[in-house]
């Protein structure tokens, strides 16, 4: 899910209950496509406790024009592997009842 | 606008030495130990200032200092660049009346850890929710991400990264207050640790205790002084964002491109006025990044301008002369030191002197990229 102004349907991230720059205009949440490109990244070497050996962290560009800051799975986390602008798609990480991360992976047939 | 050269520094001191440590003093003694140099560099005692400016609790300072409650406060807090915004918001003071004489005071307990406020912000805050989860252990892994796409866009390499740490080691090698002073080649710092890639040890900066601090009045008062007066022509200053994931373009700092350019316009001076300049550098990318976005060169020419060594001792731009935060000192929050440099070679009295520097520009980020502060320097009011 993510936020959008109802009057330029322009989305915007991390959520808040008005639109960033102009608070008049009316907001909504929508269902997001889920697609995203990899758009920079570093492989923390030593990432803290919980994970396992070095994690890419990534700034994906979300296909309707926000950027967040997110992991890549089902992926080496490696320069060979993660490579900028390679398509993805969400892939929804589930940690407990309350908490679901918004991974994402390489997207399935290109 | 303030006048051009309407205020001045007129006391400078830093607490800063080869070892990196200072364990005998907690923050609160550091903040005050350079304050107090820098009043006795300029002459004065506590009771002779009437404003203060620190990052953390100028009540806690001005008190401790045995100042007499001041006419000026102020606690801006952005970072490694806040004291930039001091000196900038100590400049607009003055010239409105709101205080006499200001002292801008910085210490840091970044190695001992001595009397040292934790980072703040629990899970809830923004940061945690969105960019902590992800397996971020601090700068070293956050205000390295947006580097990979300036690369791809630009061109610029690993090896444009690695000339910034060589060039400013070859500075720091004549300062004998310098953590780092061993020559160090681009293989070196190839060679090195990887820390976050492409983020290797030696592109990353030190970490120390240090201090130091300014004091700052009119020009017209400066006279009475018994220091050389530095002159203040230009002042900037900008804020961002505070994740650097949501950055508007990651190959540009939005802050620096308003903080830069106010600053130099507001002195009056183009860039090949400028004798002398200091960058920020956390990192090996943000002496790259500001060269950009200041202006000096122009899209993707700034590793290969440092690669050619332009800004190595005796090259046309000499860029962080006292070796930098990879090389000199790095206390966590940096741009007390860089200003410090500035205020030296205006005076002519750095480790690496430059000859005949007339205007220094002291530019810093904070957080990262999340705020900037720019100032221009001079020997001579306009």
């Amino acid at each position: 899910m993510l936020q959008r102004s109802k009057k330029s349907g322009q989305a915007y991230f991390p959520p808040r209950p008005f639109f960033p720059g102009d608070p008049s205009q009316e907001v909504e949440w929508f269902q997001a496509s889920g697609k995203a490109t990899l758009l920079s990244y570093v492989i923390n070497n030593r990432p803290p406790p919980g994970f396992e050996g070095p994690v890419g962290l990534c700034v994906v560009k979300l296909a309707e024009g926000p950027t967040m800051l997110t992991n890549i799975t089902d992926c080496e986390q490696t320069p060979e592997a993660l490579i900028l602008d390679m398509a993805l798609e969400l892939a929804p990480h589930t940690v407990n009842e309350e908490v679901t991360l918004p991974l994402f992976r390489p997207a399935k047939g290109g | 606008m303030p006048t051009r050269g309407g205020t001045a520094v007129v006391g400078a001191a830093e607490m800063v030495n080869a070892s990196g440590r200072i364990p005998e003093l907690s923050q609160l003694g550091l903040q005050a130990g350079a304050a107090i140099a820098a009043m006795k560099d300029a002459g004065i005692g506590p009771k002779d200032v009437d404003g203060i400016a620190c990052v953390g609790n100028p009540a806690e300072v001005a008190w401790y200092l045995g100042m007499d409650p001041p006419s000026y406060v102020d606690g801006t807090s952005v970072g490694g660049c806040s004291f930039m915004l001091h000196v900038r918001h100590a400049v607009a003071a003055i010239e409105a009346g709101l205080a006499k004489t200001i002292v801008v005071t910085h210490g840091e307990s970044g190695k001992s850890q001595l009397g040292r406020a934790g980072f703040g912000g629990g899970r809830q805050t923004m940061n945690a929710q969105y960019e902590g989860w992800t397996g971020v252990t601090g700068p070293p892994s956050m205000f390295t991400i947006p580097v990979k796409r300036y690369m791809k866009e630009t061109g610029t390499t690993e090896e444009h990264l690695a000339a910034v740490a060589v060039a400013q080691r070859e500075w720091a090698g004549k300062n004998p207050n310098a953590v780092m002073k061993d020559p160090i080649t681009v293989d070196d710092v190839l060679n090195s640790r990887m820390i976050a890639y492409p983020f290797r040890l030696l592109m990353c900066c030190l970490v120390t205790d240090g201090a130091g601090a300014l004091i700052i009045t009119s020009a017209d008062r400066a006279k009475d002084f018994p220091t050389k007066p530095v002159y203040i022509l230009g002042t900037g200053e900008s804020v961002e964002t505070p994740m650097v994931s949501q950055m508007k373009d990651l190959t540009r700092s939005g802050a620096f491109r308003v903080a830069g350019p106010r600053a130099m316009s507001d002195a009056g001076i183009t860039h090949k006025d400028v004798n002398h300049l200091m960058i920020y550098d956390a990192f090996a990318h943000l002496p790259i990044y500001g060269l950009e976005d200041l202006g000096f060169v122009g899209r993707g020419e700034a590793g290969p301008f440092i690669a050619a060594g332009n800004t190595r001792p005796g090259g046309k731009l000499p860029l962080n002369t006292n070796g930098g935060g990879l090389s000199y000192t790095h206390s966590g929050m940096y741009g007390m030191y860089a200003l410090q440099e500035s205020v030296r070679q205006v005076r002519g009295t750095a480790a690496a002197q430059v000859p005949d520097v007339k205007v220094a520009v002291s530019h810093g980020v904070g957080g990262m990229f999340m705020a900037s502060g720019t100032i221009v320097f001079s020997n001579e009011r306009p």
